[in-house]
């Protein structure tokens, strides 16, 4: 089975956020006053074949552990869902 | 002392640093390309600064997982020197073989100028040749030297001696103004708990010639050569 994995990289609360800090400069330079914090990260869309989601979501976490992320100063959350029409039209997943 | 000097796709300071070793200070060099995995009978390894796959990801984030990078891991645990310059610190960080981490700078530019920086210790390898407190004059040149540990992990490397290098001013003070990139307790370089390993986002290879501006970041190699040779004895 294919399916998409998102992952949302970002920066853990006590790590200080330059660019989410210039961001909201910006937005308050725009006139949008109401906005108290911008934090910016990074979001990662995996598509894998994997026998099924249990599996995949291992998978995503070992990715996420080894590279995707840098645990000393980023957290990541993932999403997964099932993508069957991508395992269709490719002939089908694993048996 | 022989001296490897690390290249991988998107390093840029490979030949100054060459220069600086070859040229400068007489000591022989060779090119280490990122997929050889033998590091044979090198005493001393240089991660030079660049931009290592375009920094995709995070800086050093795909580097450290190289070929060449097992070998620089397992020659380090063995005591080998390894000196790690603005990119080759933060692969030296993604490989875990420095604690920390470089954010990107608090003012969100490049800064790319000449900095003072007071030496903090002299027990480690790289800074034998020099007495703590001693300043000296080397330019940085990066977006991403902002650096970052958790309040455990800094109190650790402050009672372990393992602050290296602090921002300051001309006359070795540490203030906020000498800060150029918003770096926890204004440090610049750290080495790992044996002293073999040092990070630093300054360069010294570009402050190796009064004709550069400057020839301070010497003092960083030559202790190199030092310490090697006092092992040797």
């Amino acid at each position: 089975m294919i399916y998409r994995a998102e992952v949302f990289v970002t920066l853990k609360p006590v790590v200080n956020d330059p660019a989410g800090l210039t961001i909201r400069g910006g937005l308050h330079a725009l006139g949008f006053e109401s906005v108290k914090d911008v934090r910016a990260g990074k979001y990662l869309s995996i598509l894998l074949d994997e026998a099924d989601e249990d599996q995949a979501r291992s998978r995503v976490e070992e990715m996420a552990r080894q590279l995707l992320a840098n645990e000393v100063i980023e957290d990541f959350r993932i999403e997964l869902q099932p993508e069957p029409a991508l395992a269709e039209s490719r002939g089908g997943g694993p048996s | 002392m022989k001296t490897g000097i690390v290249v991988f796709p998107g390093t840029w300071s490979d030949r100054d640093c060459a220069h600086a070793l070859l040229e400068v200070l007489g000591e022989p060099v060779r090119f280490v390309d990122y997929r050889e995995q033998d590091l044979g009978d090198l005493n001393l390894v240089i991660l030079p600064g660049g931009f290592s796959y375009g920094d995709y990801l995070r800086c050093g984030a795909i580097a450290r997982f190289t070929p060449v990078m097992n070998a620089v891991a397992d020659f380090a645990n063995r005591g080998g020197l390894v000196l790690g310059i603005c990119n080759g610190f933060q692969i030296l960080q993604e490989a875990r073989l420095l604690p920390g981490a470089l954010l990107r700078n608090a003012s969100c530019e490049f800064r790319c100028e000449w900095v003072q920086l007071r030496v903090e210790q002299s027990d480690c390898a790289f800074t034998v040749d020099c007495r703590p407190g001693q300043v000296l004059r080397i330019p940085i040149s990066h977006g991403e030297g902002n650096f970052f540990a958790d309040p455990h992990t800094l109190e650790s490397l402050e009672a372990n001696g393992q602050i290296v290098f602090r921002y300051c001013t001309a006359d070795g003070r540490i203030t906020p103004e000498a800060n150029p990139n918003g770096s926890l307790r204004n440090i610049a370089g750290v080495a790992n708990a044996r002293g073999n390993v040092l990070g630093l986002m300054p360069h010294p290879e570009r402050a190796c010639e009064p004709l550069l501006g400057g020839d301070d970041g010497l003092a960083i190699f030559r202790s190199a050569i030092h310490a090697l040779n006092r092992v040797a004895v």
